[in-house]
């Protein structure tokens, strides 16, 4: 016997995750075509290692684990995982770090719904403070055949130069410490071709399919306009500002917008609903909360894109946000003389 | 003209499935063998029955009259015997028996003798009382009794009568077919509300899926030709047919939960309501049949007009159940209760009789984690966050709940319908919302033992120190004294005993206060505005309270 509601609209926790999976292809694809196939490995090994963790985890927690992996939430995360991380890395790596999101970001916090922090991000986090140099080497563009790029990842012998190129983040950051200036950086041939047009190239293309799959989210309502808007609004505007204070050693905001996990994160990552703010007001906050510490991190710290520790800052914020942030329930906005407002 | 209309965030779109069940005109059933007519079939205090087993009752009789102001009447849908006073089954989804009078019709149906009222000449007051007794209670589903609700409130004036037949449920079609069919007497009806309430205008709020009902009324409005009266569609979106929501969609006004909406100006009716207003007042007939809508899994879905009493399976059979039907459900998919069974009888409350199958109404998937996608925040019509009541209800922490406002949650099921982890999320708010009732039930119940324990022990020293008194009087051989001191309520004794008792008063006063602050802590963290919560709660469980704030949707 259940209790009304008895209709009940076609929605389901799978669908929501299928079309997150949906709205990475386009920048996947890009990927792939610019950088090579490597990251299809990747992905591959993310998955596979996401649901095995997953599937282990029920069982040790007594969990119904046909159903629970059938909710498509660990493949989430692998892909997550795969796109933040450079490509080429060797496979424990990638291993290393889904399986700690889904065992430790995951489960030990309780399974689907109750990890407080986001999972990939702690995974990235992870990686990049045990194994900083390998975290920074980013194929170039078309950086080295298939071949070479699979023997890189079954963990084989590392040619630094043959394959690697400087990301434009990295090389913007390297430019500046060498004591040069925004403009004669970007332009200088020593960083190669780091810099498209705007933000490295090719990078701008793959920001702009995220930018594409996160319109798909929008449209699909699975994710609402707040935090995008927020996080981009945010991160152009402190950026803006900064540039035009001191364009020698800060980048303007359309550099900003289209270098690194920028767009990936305005609509994949700070967008989790599990670990992100939930009201409104709450949302424009967080967003706005990260996109400054990663502008923070991105402009002074020691590494080269600051938004998953930025997210993870946030994360820890949601719940004091989301209390303060309480929208007013009906009846209850104009402060009438009704004794139970807040 | 057409008037401004607001909105109310939230709510969803179903299909409304209304059209199986209209294409008939409404068909008046016959009488059943039995009818078994429920004495407490509304909101408030259970009638005391009038008649016994074996006496010989007419249509239109009052066979349970109201329990005080708070209550409403009964009466016999025909003429015949009663053959029992007892305990059936009601239509309620825990299964519950209730006194109810059965009674064998003898075919004839017989009328009372209609009293003679003319209600212009009568006072607000026995208008009201007039319609106490012709058992006029809400026909929208919360069976609030209606001459409470008549009443303009402190202004002693009303600016708006809303009269509700938006029916914003899905498969519900017993308003539209009454407005297409009794479009004069719903207006007539509302016309003497809008007097008893002193308002100044009356709109009548009808979804836009709905054009017959509107056509039929803007036609009998305008035969009416009253300029007072109009007819406002409204946009087709579940819940608009809340009281709350139709108020703010036709006025801008948002009544907050708890309160009164005449003090804010406005009252609410359903159109049947306003129909059974008129019927009793202009033509003496009490409320003995309504109109229900047999919908869903049924050879032939149709409006009848059913006498209340008769029993459930009845009414199916004349709908042709399928055979594949898994459950039976009063009420719309939505809000609507499963029913425990067949032999439960129609009561006023019942505007649908809805026959659920696997393919109709799938039972729900099993239920996933809460992954906070805010989906059903954006469909609460209330502006609640549903996620965080469900968590804070699922963990028993209670009074986070309310601090969440659990109370203002109207259990529309909006959230429930569109949850993508398929979580029973209205269920969880109906147990929070009953043990937080059970826990005041029993504060209360442990107060009033404690009260009763001061009271005894007051008197114990009372009496303690009258005989000291008395002692004292009788040592100094004042005879004077003595008779009256041996009474505490004679004035000579009063003079001695007054300060004492005027202090162990002010003392209990404050013994009173203190405790009921400590008891307010026991609900977890206390504030202003929850203890006013948890006085809604109490009032309306004990059904005291004249606020109509129970007006279901549709
Ligand atoms: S719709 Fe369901 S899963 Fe989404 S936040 Fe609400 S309760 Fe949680
Ligand atoms: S059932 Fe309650 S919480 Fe859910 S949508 Fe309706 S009012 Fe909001």
């Amino acid at each position: 016997m259940y209790n009304s509601p008895f209709l009940r609209q076609k929605a389901s926790v799978r669908r929501v995750m299928v079309t997150v999976l949906v709205a990475m292809l386009p920048a996947i694809a890009v990927q792939v075509w610019l950088f090579g196939i490597g990251l299809l490995l990747q992905l591959a090994i993310a998955s596979a290692v996401a649901l095995a963790c997953e599937a282990g985890m029920l069982a040790l927690r007594r969990r119904p684990v046909a159903r629970a992996l059938g909710d498509g939430s660990a493949l989430v995360t692998a892909w997550l995982i795969a796109v933040c991380l450079p490509p080429l890395l060797p496979w424990w790596m990638i291993v290393l770090g889904t399986a700690f999101a889904i065992v430790i970001g995951k489960h030990l916090y309780g399974g689907l719904g109750q990890n407080p922090f986001n999972p990939a991000m702690l995974a990235y986090c992870v990686l990049i403070v045990s194994f900083p140099a390998l975290m920074s080497q980013w194929p170039g563009l078309h950086g080295g055949d298939a071949a070479a790029q699979l023997h890189w990842i079954a963990g084989g012998e590392r040619t630094l130069d043959a394959m690697t190129g400087a990301t434009p983040l990295d090389a913007l950051r390297t430019g500046l410490h060498g004591g040069g200036e925004v403009a004669s950086v970007m332009q200088s041939a020593a960083v190669g071709p780091a810099f498209g047009h705007v933000a490295g190239a090719g990078w701008e293309w793959v920001a702009l399919a995220w930018a594409a799959g996160g319109l798909l989210l929008l449209a699909m309502r699975i994710i609402t306009w707040h935090i995008p808007v927020a996080f981009l609004g945010t991160l152009a505007a402190i950026a803006g500002l900064a540039s035009a204070i001191d364009g020698a050693h800060f980048a303007g905001p359309a550099f900003h917008l289209l270098a690194g996990g920028s767009m990936l994160g305005a609509f994949f990552i700070a967008t989790d609903p599990v670990s992100g703010a939930t009201t409104p007001r709450g949302k424009l906050i967080f967003a706005a909360g990260i996109a400054l510490i990663a502008w923070l991190i991105r402009s002074f710290g020691a590494y080269p894109d600051g938004i998953a520790f930025a997210v993870l800052l946030m994360n820890i914020c949601v719940p004091l946000i989301d209390q303060k942030t309480q929208p007013p329930v009906f009846g209850h906005k104009l402060g009438k003389p009704d004794g139970g407002a807040k | 003209m057409l008037p401004r209309l607001f909105s109310f965030n939230g709510g969803v779109k179903p299909d409304p499935n209304k059209g199986d069940s209209t294409r008939e005109p409404i068909a008046r059933l016959p009488l059943p063998p039995q009818l078994v007519v429920p004495l407490h079939q509304h909101i408030g205090g259970t009638p005391r029955p009038l008649v016994g087993v074996g006496e010989r009752v007419l249509r239109g009789q009052r066979v349970g009259g109201a329990d005080g102001n708070v209550s409403s009447a009964v009466h016999a849908p025909t003429s015949g015997r009663v053959i029992a006073v007892e305990s059936r089954l009601m239509p309620h989804a825990s299964g519950l028996s209730a006194p109810a009078i059965v009674i064998e019709p003898d075919g004839e149906d017989r009328h009372v003798e209609r009293e003679a009222f003319d209600w212009h000449a009568a006072s607000p007051g026995e208008v009201r009382d007039f319609l106490r007794d012709a058992g006029v209670v809400g026909l929208g589903g919360a069976v609030f009794p209606s001459h409470l609700k008549l009443n303009p409130g402190k202004a002693g004036h009303t600016d708006t009568l809303v009269l509700n037949g938006a029916e914003c449920e899905p498969f519900i079609t017993c308003d539209d077919m009454l407005m297409r069919t009794e479009p004069e007497g719903i207006l007539r009806g509302a016309l003497i509300m809008k007097k008893m309430l002193a308002a100044r205008q009356v709109l009548v709020g009808i979804e836009d899926n709905k054009p017959e009902a509107a056509a039929a009324l803007k036609a009998a409005a305008a035969a009416l030709g009253d300029t007072s009266l109009e007819v406002v569609v409204v946009p087709t979106r579940y819940p608009a047919g809340g009281a709350k929501q139709l108020i703010r969609v036709l006025t801008g006004i948002e009544v907050p939960h708890g309160s009164r909406s005449t003090d804010y100006g406005v009252q609410c009716f359903n159109v049947a309501t306003s129909l059974a207003v008129f019927q009793a007042l202009e033509q003496g007939e009490p409320l003995i049949r309504r109109i229900v809508t047999v919908a869903g899994n049924v050879e032939r879905p149709r409006n009848f007009e059913v006498a209340i009493g008769t029993p459930i399976g009845f009414v199916f059979a004349h709908a042709g159940l399928k055979p594949d039907t898994d459950k039976l459900i009063m009420g719309g998919p939505m809000m609507g209760m499963p029913l425990p069974g067949v032999d439960a009888p129609v009561v006023k409350a019942t505007n649908c009789l809805l026959a659920s199958s696997a393919a109709l109404f799938p039972p729900p998937e099993p239920e996933l984690p809460c992954i906070r996608c805010g989906e059903c925040a954006r469909a609460c019509p209330a502006d609640l966050q549903p996620f965080e009541l469900y968590w804070h209800s699922r963990s028993r922490n209670f009074g986070r709940a309310q601090e969440y406002h659990l109370f203002d949650c109207i259990e529309c099921g909006c959230c429930a319908y569109v949850c993508p982890s398929h979580i029973p999320l209205v269920d969880y708010y109906r147990y929070a919302k009953s043990e937080i009732w059970a826990r005041e039930r029993d504060k209360d119940a442990a107060d009033s033992a404690r009260e009763r324990f001061e009271f005894r022990n007051w008197r114990a020293e009372r009496e303690k120190e009258e005989k000291a008194a008395r002692l004292a009087a009788r040592s100094a051989a004042k005879p004077a004294a003595a008779p009256a001191a041996t009474d505490g309520a004679a004035p000579t004794a009063d003079a001695a005993v007054d300060p004492k008792k005027a202090l162990i008063e002010a003392a209990m006063a404050r013994a009173k206060a203190q405790k009921e602050a400590v008891a307010a802590k026991n609900t977890a963290e206390p504030d202003a505005a929850q203890q006013a919560q948890i006085d809604e709660a109490d009032a309306r469980r004990a059904r005291a309270a004249a606020t109509p704030d129970s007006e279901r949707t549709e």
